[in-house]
Parts: structure tokens; C-alpha cells; sequence
């Protein structure tokens, strides 16, 4: 079943057409990738699907939801994490934590919040302010933050940015784990072996259009390549 | 090209900017604009008042304060029957006089047999602002002029005279008619003083709570900007008017909370400068009722709104906190600009121009209202809270608009001439 159904999406910023009619869907559980050069459209199409950019024209469903019709239903089911994204440094990791749980009445949210402590693992710095993380603390803080919610599509443009690798390693499991309990996850990454590693299926998408998609294995097979960052070489030259 | 050379220009070209340079020139033109709208306050003063005399006395004293009079103002209107009072005054009304002054009958015959002398001045008062009670002071000197000249005269004239007499020859008994009132034993100069405190406190009061309160509003739009946290938040379960109405409502506490401490410092300081006075405010009717402070309130209460949604709309320009900065300007602008007005000069006495500048810049209501409603000028004050409201609602409509858009995000993308485009992104 698809979660996310996305015909021909097309997102103008005046005249200039930053995602030039891209189709694609993720069905449940499903962790799927967008890649491309810097520029092609990936944060864009993230933004949009995020409710955060309007559509210039073409539709987007996220559990048969119209995104363009009933955002407000849409932004009950997904979390977005952006990729420089940042948590008010006056706050602690846990009220921090708190101040977003509350956004979501329907759901318990002490469960919510034990749940983004122990995805974020700050062990008794989720006490400390914010000001005083360092950047790869932050980001787990808002993994955490972002996973808490249990979304039915979890949308991360660049989850393990400036993060080392065992910090990187721990939040890929995360998602994984997240995806196999029934969380459909967009992700965006400039890291190849993280693609491959993580997605079930990815997009290349480059100048605003797609212009491969399938798995990781069909698209090695495909471009007889040894890895993703090869096939990637090959399809965005 | 050497090193400083090189820093030198580089930090050059980074000040030289439209933010720069745009404020300092506005505040220019402002002054400017005051400046010349207030006029040239020596002019005023060198300018002979227009006064109306009545002169009921034969004697020698009065003949000298009448040569006096004619030689430094210009009477409009001229009697010697003390019952043609409510004439003159109808005719200064309509030549947009300022006194009319009454001798009576036996003014040089008491001064003669060693009694003060009364001198009756009816004023017409047309504004309580600082600069208004210029002209006043202008007849008050002449009336000083007057005494110093009698005084001279019993001097040098008489030897017997006594001495309290020679030196105080004569007394005033003001009457001053003021926004429909009959203000009587008062000058001009007591009502303004009465009213001074006014025409400072709740200007700059108001003027510190919108700048206070503005800047909090434009620096966390600012802040979620910079820290990022403004992607997230849109991207939550909550809608957009809750998301401006929030940051509103929390500025708007802490802005009263400020001006409550200001207030509380600025009063006290006030206090220390003020001698009691024998006036009493309530006889004289200047005061505000329960009502009158219930409009004030709300008048306060719709200004401080409407400048927190106007501070909100600038605060979805904002890129970063440095701009944010520089976005308050405009904030400080239009609550330096009604402060200035209405400490100076009263709305009545301004010129038309100024007039729909000082109604239209929504945060001037709250400083003319205290003095409008001690005269019950209702309609303005009304009027003034029904225009704030309107102006408030309009701007939270646009706030909430621009949250609902892909500018607060993406910035403006404008169009070049000759068909290029130039994108920018924030």
C-alpha cells in the first residue's frame, strides 16, 4: 500500500522551476531515498512533501490525505527533520522534547517523550540546555525528536549530517528499526554508502526530474557498478 | 593593494549598505519634517499676540498700560464698557485671538490709594502641548511689562507709596475657556503644567513599550530563523494563527510587564520634580473617570496588539538576528514620531497634514488619549480605537497570510528587467 503517492510535482520559486514534474511513491515501511547533485531538487521536494512549500502544480497524497488540501490532517502524520535544522537553546533536550510532545494532544505524550530521550541517548545531558550540545548531541536530540512521534512518514533530509561515525551508524539503525515497525521514512543523503546501506529503493533525481529509480541492487545490476556512488557517477554526469 | 588597505575596503563595502544609511536619512527628513511643520518657535515668540482690550479706566495707569498693549500686540478689539465682555471674546474667538483683557473703572484710582489693582484676562487656550502656551507667555510678559512700568512710575512719582504696593501694583483674575471649558483662577500655564506629566509619561511610556515589546516580537521571529527551528515548528500539528497569536499574546505580557517597571521608575522620577500645587483637579474637572481609564485601557490594549501584528509582519522579513536589528527601525520610527507630536503641540492646534499623519500612525491613539478624554474628546478617542482595531486585525490577517505562504521561508524572488530573473533565496 502506498503512503506516499507523488504525481507530477512541479515547485516554482518565480521563474525558476526547481522540480520540473517528478511521479514517484513509497509504499508502508518502505525507507526510500532521494539523491541527487547539490541543487537538483531533493530539499525542495522534501519541503513540499513537508508542508512547508506550496505546490506550483501536480498533487501529492500521503495516506490518502491530499497534501494541498488538507495540510493541517498531513502534518498530524509526518515528522520532518531538515538538514541544518536547530532546537530553541534555552530550553533542555528533555523540555525541549516536552515542548513538542505537547503539539500532539491525541497521543500519550510521557510515553512520547521517554521515547525521544532514549532514541536521542543523552543519558543525563537531555537535562542540560540545548546551547551547550555539540553538533552531533543536537542532532541525535532531534532524531530523537523527529522519531518520537511515531510518524507514518518520517521525512530526514540528511539525518547523519555532521555526525561522526558511531553516532552516524547509531541513527541509521534507528531509522531501520523505525521503518521495520511500520514508519515510512523519506531521506535525502549526499552519503552513497549510507543510500545503499539504508533505502529499499532509490530516486536520482537531477535538474528538478528524476532520472532513475529502482533499488539499490537493480540499479548496480543495471549500470554495472560496484556501488551506489558509481551508478550515481554514471546517471548525474 | 596592502593589508589595512585591503580590510579597509572590505569593511567599507560591508557598512555601506541601504540598512546603513536608509534609517539615518529617514530620521533626517523626520526632523526636517517636524521641524518646519512645528514652526519657527522665535518667530512665534517675536510675533505680537492677538489680544482684545477693555478699558474702563480714565486714569493715568491705565492710559500707560493701554499705550503698552497697542505697542506690543495687536488688539482686535477695543472697548471701554466692561459689559461688552462676551463680545470680545465672540469676536477673538473668530480673529483667533488669544486674551482679552479687562481694566476696570477704578484700576488707577486703587493703585493710587495704595490697593492692588485688578487686571481681568480671559484666555482662549487652544492646545496643551508645550509649544502651545507659547502666545500665553508672550501676554504674560507684557503684563509684567505693565507692572514693571506702573511700579516705575509709583517710584518715581510718589514717595509715600508703600513699598508691597510699588512693587506688585497690580493682580491677576484669570479665566481660561479650554476645549469647551470654563476654567476659572487658572492660566494657560497652570493647564499645561497640570498636564505636562501627561504629555511626557504616557508618550514615552507607550513609546517604550512598543519598542520593547516590537523588538521582542521581530527578534524571535529572527531567532527561529537563525537556530533553525522555524522549518520544525511549521511542519507540527498546529496552525498558523495559533503559531502568530502565541508569539503576540507572550510579547504583549512581557511588554506590559516592562512598562509596568518603567512606568513605576519614570513616575517616581517625575514625582521628585513635582511641587503640589493649590489647583484642584477635580474642581477644575480634569480628571478621568472610571470610564475614561476603562478607554484608555483599551486603547493601550489594541495599540500594543496592532504594534506587536505590524512587529510580527517585519518580523517574517527578518534573516537572521543582525537583521532583525535593523527591521525594529521602522518600529522606533512610528513611536518617536507620535511621541514627539504630542508632547510638543496639541492635536486640535496642528497643522491638517499633521494631523492625518499623527491619526494614521496607529501608536499616536494611546498618547492623545489621556487628554482627549480629560476634555471629552470621545470622538477621537473612539474613533482612534476603532482605526487601531481595524489596523490590528489587518495586520494579523497578513501575518497569518505570510505564514501560510513559501516567502517566510524562501525570501522574495524578484524578476530582472529584460526578461532575467533574479532568485533569491533567504
Amino acid at each position: 500500500m502506498a503512503v506516499v503517492e507523488v504525481n507530477n510535482l512541479v515547485k516554482s520559486y518565480g521563474p525558476l522551476e526547481a522540480v520540473k514534474g517528478i511521479t514517484f511513491s513509497i509504499n508502508r515501511g518502505e525507507i526510500f531515498g532521494l539523491i541527487g547533485p547539490n541543487g537538483a531538487g531533493k530539499t525542495t521536494t522534501l519541503r513540499v512533501l513537508s508542508t512547508l512549500l506550496k505546490i506550483s502544480s501536480g498533487s501529492i497524497k500521503i495516506m490518502d490525505y491530499d497534501l494541498e488540501k488538507e495540510p493541517d490532517e498531513v502534518r498530524k502524520i509526518i515528522s520532518y527533520l531538515p538538514e541544518d535544522a536547530g532546537a530553541y537553546k534555552n530550553l533542555s533536550g528533555r523540555r525541549y522534547l516536552e515542548f513538542i510532545a505537547n503539539f500532539f494532544q491525541e497521543k500519550n505524550t510521557q510515553q512520547m517523550i521517554s521515547r525521544g530521550m532514549e532514541i536521542a541517548n543523552l543519558g543525563e545531558r537531555i537535562d542540560d540546555k540545548v546551547d551547550t550540545y555539540s553538533k552531533g548531541m543536537m542532532r541525535k536530540l532531534l532524531v530523537g525528536r523527529a522519531l518520537m512521534t511515531e510518524p507514518k512518514l518520517a521525512i530526514l533530509d540528511e539525518p547523519t549530517s555532521g555526525l561522526d561515525v558511531n553516532n552516524a551508524q547509531e541513527i541509521r539503525r534507528l531509522v531501520k528499526s523505525t521503518a521495520r515497525a511500520g514508519t515510512t521514512v523519506l531521506l535525502s543523503s549526499h552519503n552513497m554508502l549510507e543510500v545503499e546501506f539504508m533505502c529499499d529503493r532509490i530516486a536520482l533525481i537531477s535538474n528538478g526530474i528524476i532520472v532513475e529509480e529502482g533499488t539499490p541492487r537493480d540499479l548496480m545490476e543495471k549500470y554495472n557498478a560496484k556501488n551506489i556512488e558509481e551508478v550515481f557517477t554514471k546517471v548525474v554526469r | 593593494m596592502s593589508s589595512l588597505g585591503n580590510i579597509i575596503k572590505k569593511e567599507a563595502r560591508e557598512l555601506m549598505t541601504p540598512t546603513t544609511f536608509i534609517p539615518i536619512i529617514l530620521i533626517a527628513v523626520m526632523f526636517g519634517t517636524l521641524g518646519n511643520a512645528f514652526g519657527n518657535i522665535e518667530e512665534t515668540m517675536q510675533e505680537k499676540p492677538v489680544i482684545g482690550l477693555i478699558n474702563a479706566d480714565e486714569g493715568n495707569f491705565s492710559a500707560n498700560a493701554n499705550l503698552i498693549i497697542e505697542g506690543y500686540s495687536d488688539v482686535v478689539f477695543k472697548s471701554n464698557d466692561t459689559l461688552e465682555k462676551d463680545k470680545g471674546l465672540e469676536e477673538l474667538k473668530e480673529k483667533e485671538g488669544i486674551a482679552l483683557l479687562i481694566i476696570p473703572s477704578d484700576f488707577s484710582e486703587k493703585i493710587l490709594n495704595n490697593f492692588p489693582s485688578e487686571i481681568e484676562i480671559y484666555w482662549i487656550m487652544k492646545g496643551a502641548g508645550i509649544l502651545d502656551s507659547i502666545s500665553s507667555a508672550v501676554v504674560e510678559e507684557l503684563i509684567k511689562i505693565i507692572n514693571t512700568n506702573i511700579s516705575y512710575e509709583l517710584i518715581s512719582t510718589n514717595a509715600t507709596v508703600n513699598a508691597t504696593i510699588a512693587l506688585n501694583p497690580t493682580y491677576r483674575n484669570e479665566t481660561t475657556y479650554f476645549k469647551g471649558r470654563e476654567l476659572k483662577g487658572v492660566s494657560p500655564g497652570d493647564i499645561t503644567n497640570i498636564l505636562s506629566s501627561q504629555s511626557t509619561l504616557i508618550p514615552i511610556v507607550m513609546m517604550m513599550v512598543i519598542i520593547m515589546a516590537g523588538s521582542t516580537v521581530i527578534s524571535s521571529m529572527a531567532l527561529e530563523k537563525e537556530n533553525k527551528t522555524l522549518e520544525t515548528l511549521l511542519t507540527l500539528p498546529v496552525n498558523r494563527i495559533s503559531i502568530v497569536a502565541g508569539k503576540i499574546i507572550s510579547s504583549a505580557m512581557i511588554g506590559l510587564i516592562l512598562a509596568v517597571i518603567y512606568m513605576a521608575g519614570y513616575s517616581n522620577f517625575l514625582g521628585s520634580f513635582e511641587i503640589s500645587g493649590q489647583i484642584n483637579l477635580i474642581d477644575l474637572g480634569l480628571y478621568l473617570s472610571p470610564s475614561d481609564f476603562l478607554l484608555l485601557g483599551l486603547s493601550v490594549f489594541v495599540t500594543l496588539i496592532a504594534a506587536l501584528s505590524f512587529c510580527m509582519l517585519l518580523g517574517t522579513m527578518a534573516k537572521n538576528f543582525k537583521s532583525a536589528q535593523t527591521l525594529t527601525f521602522p518600529v522606533t520610527l512610528l513611536a518617536l514620531i507620535p511621541m514627539f507630536i504630542t508632547m510638543f503641540k496639541d492635536f486640535d492646534t496642528l497643522p491638517a497634514a499633521l494631523k492625518v499623519l499623527l491619526f494614521g500612525i496607529p501608536f499616536s491613539h494611546p498618547m492623545m488619549a489621556p487628554r482627549a478624554l480629560i476634555f471629552d474628546d470621545y470622538i477621537l478617542v473612539i474613533s482612534g480605537i476603532i482605526y487601531v482595531g481595524i489596523f490590528a486585525i489587518f495586520m494579523i490577517i497578513l501575518a497569518v497570510w505570510v505564514f501560510k505562504t513559501d516567502r517566510l521561508l524562501t525570501g522574495s524572488v524578484r524578476r530582472k528587467k529584460k526578461g532575467r530573473s533574479l532568485f533569491k533565496l533567504k
